[in-house]
């Protein structure tokens, strides 16, 4: 059996795991700062998606390697995950937690 | 710095060149995903619907748990730390920051220990209302993943204390990292929907 195949990437360096954490850190921040100043409460729901958004980004392309390793991988995972989000939708439109004006 | 070269010595490798057990795992993972859909979803549609308190706004904890993310996040990190340690062969290291990731997810579940007896003190049981039962669900199917993390991760410690782990075995400790980042990643989405989003409907 060949060490060599195609799952084979060279995964991030303790450098860059080191940036990614401080990004997570500080978006962290930011949510809970958005949650606590009044200002920011028109847009508080977008606001605290957006940024969950980016930390999940973050973590499952850098700690879990999806921007390094073989695109299947991304495919094993985005596949049910864009399933789960299209239920998710298709449930928050039928219980009428978000109703279309 | 490329770790490449010092993993994939071990297991089984599909006909597309992928190794077997992280293809199983990556596809565990996205049935995990639908499983936590299915219990936010139900959290979403019915913790507002409680006909009696104790309601999100009245007992949600945001500093608390605000700690509690970082401490995971921080977990996170050290778990990647430990990868790369592993990967390189520094074992000194990565039994450092496998313990330390040990001790990051155990604050995690003392935490919701501590969290969930707080809520019941005030009230909040699984039966007590819709919110109480939504609730509990989700964060203790969270929770309970974060304890099996834990106990993997302790016993994958406890391996390289034998000194049965080494750059050989970097493909175990980098799927055990795929499991603890996942728990991570429902965690940021849970303290956003659940402790950020979910008051402000109810204010």
């Amino acid at each position: 059996m060949s060490d060599t195949h195609a799952s084979e990437h060279a995964h991030p360096t303790a450098g860059m795991y080191l940036r990614v954490a401080t990004v997570l850190f500080i978006l962290t921040v930011l949510e809970v700062g958005v949650f606590y100043v009044p200002t920011f409460h028109p847009i508080l729901v977008p606001a605290l998606l957006i940024l969950s958004a980016i930390k999940f980004c973050l973590v499952v392309m850098f700690y879990m390697h999806l921007k390094m390793d073989n695109r299947f991988f991304t495919m094993i995972f985005g596949g049910p995950l864009l399933l789960a989000f299209g239920v998710a939708m298709a449930l928050m439109f039928l219980f009428k937690v978000f109703v279309l004006k | 710095m490329s770790h490449a070269a010092a993993t994939h010595t071990e297991g089984h490798h599909t006909s597309m060149g992928l190794d077997s057990r992280k293809m199983a795992f990556w596809a565990f993972i996205g049935s995990e995903c639908l499983l936590f859909t299915t219990l936010i979803s139900t959290y979403l549609i019915y913790s507002h619907r409680s006909l009696e308190g104790p309601y999100p706004q009245q007992i949600l904890n945001i500093p608390f748990t605000s700690f509690s993310t970082f401490d995971l996040l921080m977990s996170s990190l050290w778990m990647v730390l430990a990868l790369a340690a592993v990967q390189r062969n520094d074992m000194k290291w990565a039994k450092v920051w496998l313990m330390g990731t040990v001790i990051g997810g155990l604050i995690f579940l003392l935490g919701q220990v501590w969290e969930f007896s707080h809520f019941v003190e005030h009230g909040l049981t699984l039966q007590k209302n819709l919110f109480g039962t939504t609730f509990f669900v989700l964060t203790g199917t969270h929770g309970a993943h974060v304890a099996v993390g834990v106990l993997w991760l302790f016993t994958l410690w406890v391996r390289a204390m034998q000194g049965k782990l080494t750059s050989k075995n970097a493909m175990t400790v980098e799927i055990t990292g795929l499991y603890w980042h996942f728990v991570d990643v429902i965690w940021i989405i849970i303290f956003t929907v659940v402790y950020l989003i979910q008051p402000v409907y109810h204010v």
